[in-house]
């Protein structure tokens, strides 16, 4: 309990300290990055609650934070802008404008819904079965996102969305995030769905309902980034729904296999260097783009950058950065072996 | 009798090409229970090679070999790269390398070549078509499909009469077996990247015909009815990936000839959806293979 307690100061005071951190600097950009990075660590987070706990990797995910963003951004788009962001909505809808605090809160429930009726029978796969299915699931989601005019405006980009995350908004999402997912992995369900991870026969066999407890997982990680998903809708204010789909996957699924899947001190280690060497590497490129050193625009560069890193983590370090223990614990433990010696 | 020598050259053409998609992706998953996703990218890499290549005097047939020897390369690279420095980790660590192995070969694309479609030089031929039963048909598809009996032939005689045939398939049915059996483990795996590199590089130049241009994101696709007829078919089982393509081309085929414009959007939500299906069915698709083992 203890270390859990230290896991989350530890962790939550270097999230804080990032926020200050932006805000001082004083520097408009470092602000938005700042709020984008909180963003990604509220889906990183989640997703670490699914895959951290159950073992299984998922590539729906970034379908979910696509439901959240769409589904907040009709319920929040004013009633003047409807007319033009949304020429097709249904009748039922077009009067309906929530506070956007409300509509991301039901962003992450539409988003939780969806999963819950989705997901129940997919999960009683494993390995490389349930991978291809959720794989199938975002593909499933992003034809409907990208294809469902009256909801989304189909391909063409969604506008008018009002603003309303802040940067301190996302850091306390964030913080909430944080502590959710340490909840949920020291829970009773989040130890069960961990024994099932390591030894699905064993756990099966001393009567754990391997199925459920996934589902739940799975539920409680669209959650998470429905919410994340509806933020950032309110934070860009607008975008297109085809955005949900391979390349955003990736960048989280590095930040997460990075910092390590299966702790919550990964998830949000791992969503920071992630972050940093992103921007630097995006800085980077555009500062060669500018001084016309190539012919060609350089793009790229970053993903590949990230996808050797991550290939090299695997290869050397396959837990990631923090592979077993979280932080509090492996303090503790110094500790420890310090007043012994 | 014109509309049905249309549709069945339609699915044959379609399936000959996805049947070969499909079993470049299954042969690896066989031996290693490993989902490549950068399968996508070797098609990307045969459009390239060709697209590069395009300003040659060479022969066309000879670029197009080159093109799919760039493509075998590349599968014995994602070897090499993305599956041998963690096969003995787990299985959600092969996955993840193999996806980041995908995007960094995009993003490659991306970087050294162009983002906009590039166009590749084809033949003659790609653009003619003749007339069969009444019915004007495209020479490609043609092509398409006598290369896919061709490949399919010579395939089923690789793996039925030859040493390396009958390793592979020995190799995916008990790994560990074959090994102690004196299967050399290394060899068996890289043939099985250079085999699936082979089918990839012809279904590309095949596939890239039909369109005339290569881009970054031209494997996505492939990448996707490769999957979809895999498992339809069944995952383990190479004869189940070929009959999982000539289904898919069919429902696909049927799709478009029945559904109206606004639900033809979102036909690949209805494939997508019937993979779910299938697998909830039928974990292990319509044929079973042989049973799972090890790999390593």
């Amino acid at each position: 309990m203890q270390r859990n307690i230290l896991t989350l100061l530890i962790l939550g005071v270097l999230i804080v300290a990032a926020a200050l951190l932006a805000q001082f600097m004083g520097i408009r950009l470092y602000e938005r990055i700042a709020t984008t990075m909180f963003v990604s660590m509220i889906l990183v987070l989640g997703l670490q609650v699914f895959m951290g706990n159950s073992g299984i990797l998922s590539f729906a995910h970034i379908g979910f934070m696509g439901v959240g963003a769409c589904t907040s951004a009709v319920l929040s788009i004013p009633d003047r802008m409807k007319g033009m962001a949304l020429p097709d909505l249904y009748p039922i809808l077009e009067t309906v404008q929530l506070s956007p605090y409300l509509s991301i809160l039901a962003g992450g429930l539409v988003a939780a819904l969806v999963a819950a009726a989705l997901s129940y029978p997919l999960m009683r796969l494993s390995d490389a079965a349930a991978v291809i299915t959720s794989f199938a699931l975002l593909v499933v989601l992003h034809t409907v996102l990208t294809h469902w005019s009256a909801m989304t405006n189909g391909p063409r980009t969604l506008f008018g969305i009002p603003e309303a995350t802040s940067l301190w908004l996302a850091c306390g999402v964030a913080l909430a995030a944080l502590v959710g997912a340490i909840a949920f992995k020291e829970s009773r369900a989040g130890q069960l769905l961990r024994a099932s991870r390591d030894d699905e026969v064993a756990a099966a066999a001393i009567g754990i309902d391997i199925t459920r407890l996934r589902w739940v997982g799975f539920i409680l990680a669209a959650l998470f980034a429905g919410i994340g998903g509806a933020l950032w809708g309110h934070f860009v204010t607008s975008f297109s729904p085809r955005a949900f789909y391979l390349k955003e996957t990736f960048l989280i699924l590095s930040m997460l296999v990075i910092g390590g899947a299966n702790t919550v001190t990964g998830a949000v280690i791992g969503t920071l260097i992630v972050t940093f060497a992103y921007e630097a590497l995006r800085s980077l490129e555009a500062t060669i783009n500018e001084a016309g050193i190539m012919a060609d625009q350089v793009i790229g560069l970053t993903e590949i950058v990230l996808a050797l890193a991550m290939i090299a983590v695997l290869s050397l370090r396959p837990g990631g950065l923090f592979p077993a223990r979280e932080i509090g614990t492996l303090l503790t433990l110094k500790r420890r072996k310090g007043g012994r010696s | 009798m014109d509309f049905a020598v249309q549709f069945i050259i339609n699915v044959l053409s379609l399936g000959g090409a996805y049947a070969l998609m499909a079993l470049g992706l299954v042969l690896v998953y066989g031996i290693l229970k490993l989902v490549n996703f950068a399968y996508g990218e070797l098609i990307m890499v045969a459009g390239y090679t060709l697209h590069l290549v395009g300003g040659s005097p060479l022969p066309w047939l000879v670029m197009a070999a080159v093109a799919v020897v760039m493509a075998m390369v590349a599968g014995l690279a994602t070897d090499y790269v993305a599956f041998r420095p963690v096969r003995a980790k787990s299985v959600t660590a092969v996955l993840i390398t193999s996806f980041a192995f995908s995007t960094l070969l995009q993003n490659a694309a991306l970087l050294f070549i162009s983002p906009r479609p590039r166009s590749v030089p084809l033949p003659e031929i790609f653009s003619q078509s003749v007339m069969i039963a009444g019915t004007p048909t495209p020479m490609r598809d043609i092509i398409t499909i006598a290369a896919a009996v061709l490949l399919l032939g010579l395939f089923a005689f690789l793996m039925q009469k030859t040493v390396l045939g009958i390793a592979m398939r020995a190799a995916a049915t008990n790994f560990t077996m074959a090994r102690m059996l004196g299967v050399p483990a290394n060899l068996i795996i890289s043939s099985a990247f250079a085999i699936s590199g082979l089918l990839a590089g012809v279904v590309g130049i095949l596939w890239i015909g039909r369109i005339g241009t290569v881009a970054p994101a031209i494997g996505l696709e492939p990448l996707l009815i490769a999957f979809i007829a895999c498992v339809i078919g069944g995952m383990r089982s190479l004869q189940g990936a070929v009959l999982g393509g000539f289904l898919l081309a069919f429902i696909d085929t049927t799709l478009n000839y029945t559904l109206s414009q606004d639900l033809l959007k979102f036909r690949d939500a209805f494939t997508f959806s019937l993979v779910i299906l299938i697998l909830l069915w039928r974990p292990d698709g319509l044929m079973k293979g042989p049973a799972t083992g090890q790999r390593t």
